[in-house]
């Protein structure tokens, strides 16, 4: 065999470039005194320095787009923030990640919490907030574990706290006081929408708003609001740190920088991958070792089950926010689940759809009823009780639910039924010709090839 | 729905004993102090009064009300929006088993299914011995350690129907039970109280469980030319020395090489439906 050093441009090494996961290899990489280790805080220390107009315009001039989904500017998102205004401003961090697929942010904050903090500390410095908010969903107690752990560190460290405290721990005058409250969800798939969390964080059902206005005028007790993902803000001290210039040289010209991409599904194997931005599924599976031995990729989402399918003629596809545009769907939060082709695709789009009526928050006719509709004909049709006309029924429901329900828990609902329907309609037209689904479930389980025998042959 | 009650309306909820009152008055003060504005804590609120009874009781109900000066009506539509807050007594601990559709498919819906036949109950039942409540859930943002369990909010990542069956069995017959991610168990009350925002107490609760589970760091180490789980270390790594510890046992880097990194597409090793 042939020892080879030479790194060629398809090597691992080349492809990937962690940062936010640089070091969640090390012991007790959640604390702060190993976030410190790997210059933790110094973005801090950089920005609490500058004016915080020169610190909107980096992050603006740097290029960093939304990790949550929608892809939005992040510099834009805080320049919006009126100043002057007499009102308090807040900033409240979307940690309520519950996409079907999605698995960035929870290992993000179980690993590397203090990423977070560090981040919105600059955050809230760039638009002069006093009180910042975790919005963590409730379903995920590990983690919580370690945000309190890292807010209570962040507190003993100055970085939080009162005026005068944070003044002297951190040897810079005049810095205003800055509180951050971590706050349980309660288990609700809607508050991942910015309005709906704003709601639930004021104690109430978590039901989306009417915008404008927007958050960013009149956001957490109407006042000036900046909601951010916790990638999106945990990505900001790096870029203080190491400057735009660096971020920019990775990704492209109109998605930049690095991020969480997260394997999942039938692959040999699923975890998460920090690259640039544009990296492709045929790069990801070729370094990580491809789908299960034995088994050719059918769709894919390429960030969560909100955004259309995608199927094997999509591997090349750059997975950055115009790519995969221009490829139909969208990047979503790059939760990359990739299914092979023993599983059933209107099993898994029945299974969303499920979801997504149970997760309705009622408030509008579209949604709640549409939903409803959808689940019913679904269900009929893997029973082997639909008829042709079902599969338009589908489409012209799914119509009337995207672009007209209040909030983009509605849009996502069509997702999958649009994308199914354009990519294996075959498939359902079977369910209704042979009277059934032609899948058998336990093929597509993880164990489902698994040797018979305890012998694995192993040459020792 | 078989009840009528003619017209008879319901009697208000007595309040706690007035020792317990005091003492989750004070834990509401501080959870109200968190938030500028006093109702911002009706969530963690109903977190904290579930963890004294184990479910929001209208006893619960009613003193959430009272500290945050809403109606009993007002607390109540926020308790039936959100599915973590049980209206019903319920287990010790909470199985739920994640069968949205990437979990379900890799073997989410056998595990359900062979769970409530295990333990005979259906969704959402407890056991008679009032240990587990089985429920499935949706996802847990834990799509890379699929299929999940999650028990009472713990992580058990890469589950089987065998695996889970055991650990219905444990938790049924009191044995310490792990997580793979997180800390030892505790009460489903115990848990409510940390989603309440105070800290788990538990000395080691926070280090649990370590830094990050396999699956998280599998991108990472490719990065640093190290193996994948189950595969074996390029041998690109060989210059520097390296100052991280090594992937696996001393001795995996002369381990039979069996799918070459740089040609994943190409396995070399054993092949074992083939071999055998």
């Amino acid at each position: 065999m042939t020892v080879t050093t030479e790194l060629n441009e398809h090597s691992p090494e080349k492809l990937l470039a962690p940062v936010l996961s640089a070091f969640w290899d090390q012991p007790n990489a959640w604390t702060l005194r190993t976030y410190l280790r790997h210059e933790g805080y110094d973005g801090m220390r950089k920005a609490l320095a500058m004016a915080p107009d020169d610190v909107i315009a980096l992050v603006k001039d740097a290029g960093l787009r939304g990790r949550g989904g929608a892809g939005f500017p992040t510099g834009m998102k805080w320049q919006f923030i009126p100043q002057g205004d007499g009102k308090p401003h807040y900033l409240v961090v979307n940690a309520d990640e519950s996409e079907p697929g999605t698995c960035k942010d929870i290992p993000l904050l179980y690993a590397n919490p203090h990423s977070l903090i560090e981040g919105m500390v600059i955050a809230c410095h760039a638009i002069r907030s006093e009180h910042a908010f975790i919005y963590l969903r409730g379903e995920v107690v590990p983690v919580l574990r370690r945000l309190h752990e890292a807010v209570r560190e962040a507190y003993e460290a100055g970085y939080l706290g009162t005026a005068e405290r944070r003044s002297q721990k951190l040897g810079m005058a005049g810095l205003p006081g800055l509180d951050i409250t971590v706050h349980a969800g309660a288990g609700a798939y809607i508050c991942g929408e910015e309005t709906a969390l704003l709601d639930s964080l004021e104690g109430r059902r978590g039901q989306p708003r009417l915008r404008p206005p927007f958050p960013a005028v009149a956001g957490l007790y109407a006042c000036p609001t900046v909601v951010n993902n916790v990638e999106s803000i945990a990505s900001v001290p790096a870029i203080l740190n190491k400057g735009k210039e660096w971020f920019r040289s990775m990704g492209s010209e109109k998605s930049p920088g690095f991020t969480l991409y997260s394997l999942s599904g039938h692959v040999a194997n699923p975890g998460q991958y920090e690259g640039p931005l544009g990296i492709t599924l045929r790069q990801l599976l070729d370094m990580s070792g491809g789908m299960r031995p034995g088994h050719r990729l059918k769709f894919w989402t390429p960030g969560g089950s909100s955004t259309p399918l995608l199927t094997e003629e999509h591997l090349d596809v750059p997975l950055d926010y115009e790519g995969v545009g221009a490829a139909g769907s969208m990047l979503g939060t790059k939760a990359l689940q990739c299914f092979d082709e023993t599983t059933c695709v209107v099993r898994a789009v029945t299974r969303w759809t499920e979801f997504y009526a149970h997760e309705s928050c009622g408030k509008c006719t579209p949604c709640r009823e549409g939903t409803y509709w959808l689940v019913q004909l679904l269900r009929d049709l893997e029973a082997g009780k639909g008829r042709m006309d079902d599969l338009d029924k589908l489409a012209d429901i799914a119509d009337n639910i995207n672009g007209k329900s209040f909030c983009a828990l509605g849009d996502g609902a069509a997702s999958p039924i649009f994308s199914s329907l354009k990519y294996f309609r075959e498939e359902y037209e079977q369910h209704i010709t042979g009277g059934g689904c032609p899948f058998d479930p336990a093929r597509s389980t993880v164990w489902a090839d698994e040797p018979r025998s305890t012998h694995l042959g192993v040459n020792a | 729905m078989s009840d009528v009650t003619l017209g008879m309306p319901q009697l208000p909820a007595p309040d706690y004993p007035a020792e317990v009152r005091a003492r989750l008055e004070a834990d509401a003060r501080e959870v109200i102090a968190r938030y500028p504005d006093s109702r911002s804590a009706l969530l963690p609120l109903l977190h904290l009064v579930q963890s004294e009874e184990g479910h929001v009781t209208r006893t619960g109900v009613r003193f959430c009300a009272e500290v945050l000066d809403l109606t009993t009506a007002e607390v109540t539509a926020v308790v039936t929006f959100y599915t973590m807050y049980r209206r019903k007594p319920s287990g010790d601990y909470q199985v739920g088993v994640c069968t949205n559709t990437l979990c379900a498919v890799m073997g989410g819906d056998a595990i359900f299914e062979e769970l409530q036949r295990h333990l005979e109950v259906g969704n959402g039942e407890t056991t008679e011995d009032g240990k587990v409540t089985l429920e499935h859930i949706e996802c847990n943002a834990a799509c890379d350690f699929a299929p999940v369990v999650m028990v009472n909010w713990e992580f058990f990542d890469n589950q089987t129907v065998d695996s889970a069956k055991r650990l219905v069995d444990d938790l049924r017959a009191g044995r310490t039970v792990e997580p793979t991610r997180g800390a030892p168990l505790c009460t489903y009350k115990e848990t409510a109280r940390i989603l309440a925002g105070f800290p788990d107490p538990r000395p080691g609760a926070v280090e649990a469980g370590g830094a990050a589970g396999p699956a998280s760091l599998v991108g990472l180490r490719l990065a640093k030319g190290e193996s994948a789980p189950g595969r074996v270390v390029s041998p690109r790594s060989s210059g520097a020395p390296s100052d991280e510890p090594p992937a696996s046992h001393p001795s995996s880097h002369d381990a039979p090489q069996r799918t070459s990194a740089s040609d994943p597409q190409h396995p070399s090793g054993p092949v074992t439906e083939e071999g055998e």
